[in-house]
């Protein structure tokens, strides 16, 4: 037999998410083909029926932890996996649906639902690495297309994949993007926020939203004061960082209860 | 576990159950359970295990452009759905007087969406089952030229999505009033000659999927869709049916109610007589197929499959194919006349009251309805998206299809239900907030 270099064996699975993370890499429309004859793709269920439980050289998780048979899911997983990937905002940082972290999820469920005890559902949602170790992690909501492909091509030749950490306002300074915060008093996260989407809301003249997370040790207080200062209430400059990323660490006590919910006990206790 | 476990004890000699635990090749997680016996289907199941997220409580206490931003991600395949059928509803609530231009500038994001979404399921998802191979993947060992037309066709549908909106995914653009910015012309100009090779690679998808055999089924449903004086429908229109419903698009509970039935945790759409009904490309074609573009009208003649659509839901590939050539040519229309207009947006006042509104999403009608206070917060929502309004009619289906195939081989049998399940393009993380695990019985 000629020798073959075995190629790396690849899962992509998902928890509780939108699906939009997994179709990034359907969205590799040019390199897709390569991507397939370079990577083994053993387990990918959305978008082929050929089926495998592992063991995976590389697994991509999306989705939070939001129910009890995904915790026990993740952990089986784990055990079968080299290089656990978490990949988008909801399995790094929890995603939109963490903000019921600030609530109580049995008034939300009977909110939502005739009959709420039929729902199984964990009190609190929760990133994949408050349960497993993860090797690396794809920031974003979604996952920047040229971030998954720099993770992959790092994979093939073995080196460590570069994102970098600087904020947003970076981006908007190289791209040459007038500051819609300074400019236009629009409130924007982007001195807070880690680059990787390209400004593309500051491109449009919008304040960024926080896709991306916050970049390591983010000033919010001041960010908070700035807002306040181009005329919205208090309540108004915390509603801003309640988003996508809101229950990642250094943005979780800044977070207002949404909707006037009573907040959740202990909510700023966790980890 | 989800709810009872089937209405016969388990273990009957004369019982068969075919069960497929994690479907595939479909957007999200869900299962299939079908029991049979006597050769008669006692149950009849499409499973959703998606965790429920909870969208009708995360979208209170926040302003309309922030709903935008959160109901996108009920779904990564078609975030412009969400964010279109909300701006409309607060639009029409607010009375915002929407520029011509910016309204064409949004139906070139659905079109961008409807070609991303119908080619990812005609190509990756649905044409695998027609050659009996497992995925695109392994398509692509046979043809790779045919997956490389269904990946640029979508490439190019994601473009108009980046172009306009920002990205593909989770686009940024739209804002209540019009857009946060609206493209120059020759931002959009490099679309053009990218739009002609996609119009002629959707003519190719419609040609190539004509030639698909299907199994023979026929199922005739309630079908109901958007219907429009003057376009096809997309995020304009009344409600129609086959029944003859005709209805304004914010009235969308006057026909149709959501239950949650024991054994789910889901909230489920039939109209108010009880009747499952169908959404989705094959309805359009059937109440609206009049005003397909004449180009797309051209190519549904020419494969001589129309009157297959509103019966046989294995041809719904063929109705999403002949959409795909409806969007690709509207695309090209709208970038040839688009002027920018004046304003990117018009300003607006809030004001308290009900915001309700219908559009078609490329799965079919997504209705959403917003109570919103005299300072414009949000204060209750109702989102009801196409899948779950799909499913009565997906299981009944199942039901009703069962016994042509309970002779074939147990695993071949079960790859026929799943392969029927996929016809109906299921987007399981739209419909997860409604959780829904009822049963079907068939008499």
């Amino acid at each position: 037999m000629p020798a073959v270099r075995t190629r790396p064996r690849v899962g992509v699975v998902k928890l509780t998410s939108c699906d939009g993370c997994q179709l990034t890499l359907l969205d590799l429309e040019d390199e897709l083909l390569a991507i397939a004859e370079r990577f083994d793709i053993v387990d990918f269920p959305e978008a082929t029926s050929v089926r495998s439980d592992g063991p995976y050289d590389v697994l991509f998780v999306e989705g939070s932890i939001s129910a009890p048979e995904q915790v026990e899911r993740l952990h089986e997983l784990r055990a079968r996996t080299t290089k656990l990937v978490a990949i988008g905002a909801c399995a790094t940082a929890g995603g939109i649906q963490a903000l019921r972290n600030w609530a109580n999820v049995a008034d939300w469920s009977s909110s939502v639902y005739p009959d709420p005890g039929l729902l199984s559902v964990l009190d609190r949602v929760t990133p994949v690495s408050d349960h497993v170790t993860v090797d690396a992690e794809l920031r974003g909501c979604p996952i920047s297309p040229d971030q998954l492909r720099e993770f992959l091509g790092a994979a093939l030749t073995g080196r460590r994949p570069q994102f970098p950490d600087e904020a947003v306002c970076l981006e908007c300074k190289r791209r040459g993007i007038a500051c819609v915060l300074v400019a236009g008093d629009q409130p924007c996260l982007g001195p807070v926020t880690r680059t990787g989407c390209g400004a593309i809301c500051p491109a449009v003249g919008r304040g960024c939203y926080g896709c991306f997370g916050p970049r390591e040790t983010p000033n919010v207080p001041a960010l908070l004061e700035r807002f306040q200062e181009a005329g919205l209430e208090p309540d108004e400059a915390a509603r801003k960082l309640a988003g996508f990323n809101a229950w990642a660490e250094p943005l979780r006590p800044f977070i207002p209860a949404t909707g006037g919910e009573r907040p959740a006990e202990g909510h700023d206790a966790r980890n | 576990m989800h709810g009872t476990d089937g209405i016969l004890a388990p273990g009957a000699a004369d019982e068969r159950l075919f069960s497929v635990a994690e479907l595939t090749r479909v957007e999200g997680e869900g299962s299939l359970h079908l029991r049979v016996r006597d050769g008669q289907v006692v149950e009849a199941r499409l499973r959703i295990f998606e965790a429920p997220r909870y969208f009708e409580r995360l979208v209170v206490g926040r302003t309309p452009d922030e709903v935008l931003d959160i109901v996108a991600r009920i779904c990564g395949i078609c975030p412009i759905a969400y964010q279109l059928t909300a701006v409309h509803a607060f639009e029409s609530l607010f009375g915002v007087q929407i520029d011509p231009s910016i309204r064409a500038l949004r139906r070139l994001l659905y079109c961008g969406e409807w070609i991303e979404s119908h080619a990812l399921h005609v190509y990756l998802l649905h044409a695998p089952d027609f050659l009996g191979l497992p995925s695109a993947i392994e398509l692509a060992r046979l043809d790779r030229a045919v997956v490389e037309r269904g990946l640029r066709l979508k490439k190019i549908g994601n473009e108009i999505l980046t172009i306009v909106g920002g990205r593909a995914i989770h686009p940024v653009s739209l804002k209540v009033g019009g857009l946060w910015r609206a493209p120059r012309r020759d931002e959009l100009a490099g679309l053009r000659a990218d739009l002609d090779e996609a119009l002629d690679l959707a003519q190719q998808t419609v040609r190539l999927v004509t030639t698909f055999e299907t199994p023979t089924f026929e199922a005739r449903r309630l079908l109901v869709s958007l219907k429009h004086p003057t376009e096809y429908p997309m995020n304009d229109g009344r409600i129609v049916s086959t029944d003859g419903l005709d209805l304004a698009q914010a009235d969308w509970q006057q026909a149709f109610r959501e239950e949650q039935v024991e054994g789910t945790s889901a909230l489920h759409a039939r109209t108010h007589a009880g009747e499952a009904y169908l959404l989705g490309p094959s309805a359009r074609i059937a109440l609206a197929g009049d005003q397909l573009h004449p180009l797309a009208r051209q190519a549904l003649d020419a494969s001589g499959q129309e009157a297959e659509l509103a019966t046989n839901v294995f041809r719904s590939i063929l109705a999403r194919a002949v959409e795909l050539v409806h969007a690709t040519a509207e695309a090209r229309d709208i970038l040839d006349r688009y002027e920018p207009p004046a304003q990117p947006a018009a300003a607006w006042e809030p004001r308290a009251g009900v915001a309700a509104w219908a559009t078609e999403a490329p799965r079919g009608l997504l209705f959403h309805r917003y109570d919103v206070d005299a300072k414009g917060i949000v204060r209750g929502a109702q989102i009801v998206p196409p899948t779950s309004q799909n499913q009565a009619a997906i299981e009944a289906d199942l039901a009703r299809f069962a016994p042509s195939v309970l002779a074939l081989p147990h695993e071949e049998a079960t790859r026929r239900f799943e392969q029927l399940i996929r016809s109906y393009d299921p987007c399981i993380s739209c419909a997860a907030h409604f959780l829904d695990l009822r049963c079907e019985e068939v008499g």
